[in-house]
């Protein structure tokens, strides 16, 4: 089994099998310890995670936790964290099924040696500038993952890039058969 | 009307109905001892923190009810982590309150502080930190709807010291809508389809079994079982943490399964086409190596836990529901085998060839433990409890008690929490106090908590301890006889230090000794004469008799170890 071990190494892939759990959660403090101790405490790995609050209610939160399917069976996982009592809905997505996005953001130093093949790479990617001073940019990319990933592995070659991710959202993808919830429960 | 939050928090027991708290005051939890004496409840003072966690937890499994401790913050809540860590293995309700720091120191390494609700997230169902006295009422009540309800366990109210000292109007949750719950549902409805498909799997099935878990004496579902088991003629297992669910007098009863179960309940399950598990999750010491284990059975798997539900075995059939319930549906679907002759016929010639059995014990002694247990239970009136520590001892309990009706079982299953036994006997007797409650113990399992014996004394609750003293830590000795060519490393405790009968004496106890059969009948006929304090009685034992059968860690329940006795001429 050649399973990719998330925070070991890089680059970092997604793992082959992941699957995308969207968590509304209350929001409370320790929430959030609560989800990831159980991940630890059960050996299910977590690739990428985050957290914001949701919809509507400032009463909830949602966590969209990535997960390598390979580490425990998904139906293990979702039962686990359903047993949670602040956990309130659980929708499994698909990755198959999924829109996802996730944000980039890299502070790269430049000079006049770089800067044209650096704006090429940022061409392309569609990423864009956002804050600038003379020794350095930073630049956005709001994209799937996997632009993110190209991004990432096109920036290799410049020097001291500090580059930070925020782990992926995703939402069902419109127009087919929206995966059914894992857990029948709804906030009341 | 205006109460404090400590008032509140006596006040929210109270109209739960506790009528009993076990615990142990400090500084965060004093202003909750306060209103205490203006209560009615009963407050049994004990001598460690541990001891009031083991006895709530005897509590609540000799009664049903939930078992309610009462702690400080700091090191009197890390001591009690212990049993709600056992709690939480064997899904018994109970709810701690820890004090806990003003709100303003906590985060500061304030004196005592320590962060409970993190260190017990992992072994709690869920914890509470209340952050104002109005919140008092609802985090109690929450507590023992959580405890009580779907899978049982333990739940942790932590309680500040400002918070119980200030002041709120008093109110009570009127109903489950209050508790603000919002991802918590304790029952899901059943699922019809899989209920049908179980019916057609119990219709064709040959060989099956009726594995019998803890969850089905949670659910009180012990005449469901019972009236299913009649009408079908399957035969019945039942697990350690279920002794007690099924009569073991009835003909359907093959015994516990395991490690150290029957060698015709292993057998029967080994050679099973189906399962039908209830309340119960495929724990290792019943499975033996689980790439092995009922290899050719199909599984109908009933749990109210659906995690549980293809955790270790994947279902045939998965039955999300109370035990009690998804039997009542299996009743009404007239769920049914053809004829098990030939299946009773096989069982019967494995329990013929291979029934429980030990040597007998020389006239001189030593004792044989098994023997010494089967004489208590002879002795004893109908409706005793008998609780256990961990170990041999508790295996030789599980196998010879004669178990006929439940909750007469209290012991420590998933977490094996040696030291266990007397508190936890001392709550089942306070949960029940007209029932007879001995605690079967081992020395090394008494020294680690016999302290409780003067909580006992001093609050009046007469438990019997018969001590099966071995002079080993006896289990650990057994393994290393067998597995490790027989290094006994770190094992040996000694017969005579401490001396158990006056250290019974120093604590206000009756204590006695048997070293040979005459003598254990003499001092058991004493002890049962005695109903005022507690006895203790320490039976030498003979330190190299060992658990059989036993199924070897890791290896397949194929290949169960019997009695030496009966190796021969079998095999």
């Amino acid at each position: 089994m050649n399973t990719p071990e998330p925070f070991a190494g890089e680059p970092v892939h997604t793992p082959v099998r992941h699957h995308i759990l969207s968590v509304l959660v209350e929001n409370k403090s320790g929430v959030l310890a609560r989800v990831a101790g159980l991940f630890a405490r059960r050996g299910f790995n977590i690739y990428s995670l985050a957290v914001a609050p949701a919809e509507r209610h400032a009463r909830f939160s949602r966590i969209t936790i990535v997960v390598d399917a390979e580490s425990a069976p998904l139906e293990q996982v979702v039962g686990q964290l359903d047993k949670l009592v602040n956990v309130v809905d659980i929708s499994d997505i698909a990755p198959r099924e999924a829109v996802e996005r996730e944000l980039l953001l890299a502070t790269i130093p430049t000079d006049v040696s770089n800067r044209t093949s650096l704006l090429d790479i940022l061409g392309l990617a569609g990423a864009s500038i956002i804050d600038v001073d003379p020794g350095a940019i930073t630049v956005m990319l709001a994209g799937t993952p996997t632009s993110c990933d190209e991004l990432e592995r096109a920036l290799e070659d410049h020097a001291s890039v500090e580059l930070h991710r925020t782990g992926r959202l995703a939402v069902p993808r419109l127009g087919r058969d929206v995966p059914p919830a894992t857990s029948e429960r709804g906030p009341r | 009307m205006e109460l404090t939050g400590a008032q509140a928090l006596i006040k929210s027991l109270e109209q739960q109905g506790v009528d009993t708290v076990f615990g142990l005051p400090g500084g965060a939890i004093l202003p909750v001892y306060d209103p205490l004496l203006d209560s009615s409840i009963r407050h049994i003072l004990v001598r460690h923190e541990q001891g009031a966690g083991h006895m709530a937890e005897g509590y609540a499994l000799a009664t049903g009810r939930p078992g309610v401790a009462m702690v400080t913050s700091g090191p009197g809540s890390t001591n009690i982590v212990t049993p709600i860590t056992n709690a939480h293995m064997d899904s018994t309700p109970l709810v701690v309150v820890t004090g806990q720091v003003a709100t303003t120191s906590i985060g500061l390494d304030a004196f005592q502080e320590c962060d409970i609700t993190g260190i017990t997230m992992g072994v709690t169902k869920h914890n509470f930190l209340v952050r104002s006295a109005h919140e008092i009422p609802r985090a109690i009540a929450a507590a023992f709807h959580l405890a009580t309800t779907g899978r049982p366990g333990p739940v942790l109210v932590d309680l500040p010291k400002d918070v119980a000292q200030s002041t709120m109007e008093w109110w009570y949750p009127a109903g489950v809508d209050e508790l603000e719950l919002p991802g918590y549902r304790a029952l899901a409805p059943l699922d019809e389809g899989e209920v049908d498909r179980a019916v057609s799997l119990i219709a064709s099935a040959q060989r099956p079994v009726l594995y019998v878990g803890g969850g089905t004496l949670k659910s009180r579902a012990t005449d469901e079982l019972r009236a299913f088991a009649e009408r079908t003629g399957i035969p019945v297992v039942t697990t350690l943490m279920a002794r007690g669910a099924f009569p073991n007098s009835h003909e359907l009863f093959l015994g516990m399964p395991g490690m150290h179960g029957t060698y015709s309940a292993i057998t029967a399950m080994q050679r099973s086409d189906l399962l039908i598990v209830l309340g119960a999750r495929f724990d290792d010491r019943v499975t033996g190596r689980t790439t092995a284990f009922a290899p050719e059975a199909k599984v109908i798997h009933i749990d109210i836990d659906r995690a549980e539900l293809g955790k270790i075995r994947r279902p045939d059939v998965a039955i999300q529901g109370d035990v009690a319930t998804a039997l009542r549906a299996l009743e009404a679907a007239g769920a049914a085998p053809a004829s098990l002759a030939t299946w009773w016929s096989e069982i019967r010639s494995w329990q013929a060839a291979y029934p429980l059995t030990y040597d007998e014990a020389p006239v001189d002694g030593p004792l044989r433990p098994q023997h010494v247990i089967e004489t208590l239970a002879a002795n004893a009136p109908e409706g005793t409890i008998v609780a256990s520590g961990v170990g041999q001892h508790q295996m030789w309990t599980a196998q010879f008690w004669p178990f006929e009706e439940p909750h007469s079982w209290v012991n420590s299953g998933g977490a094996g929490t040696m030291g266990f036994g007397v508190p936890a006997a001392i709550g089942a007797k306070v949960g029940r106090p007209d029932r007879t409650v001995w605690c079967i113990d081992g020395d090394g399992c008494f020294q680690m908590t016999a302290q409780e014996l003067v909580t006992a004394r001093s609050e009046g609750i007469p438990i019997k301890v018969a001590i099966l003293n071995n002079s080993y830590l006896g289990m650990v000795r057994q393994w290393q006889e067998m597995f490790y060519d027989e290094r006994y490393s770190e094992v040996y405790l000694s017969p005579d230090l401490p001396d158990y009968v006056k250290w019974a004496e120093a604590m206000g106890c009756v204590g006695l000794r048997a070293t040979n059969p005459k003598e254990m009948r003499d001092v058991i006929d004493e002890a049962n004469a005695i109903d005022d304090v507690p006895v203790v009685i320490d039976f030498r034992v003979d330190a190299t008799e060992k658990v059989f059968p036993m199924v070897p860690a890791g290896a397949s329940n194929d290949d169960v170890l019997v009695h030496p006795s009966q190796r021969k001429e079998t095999r």
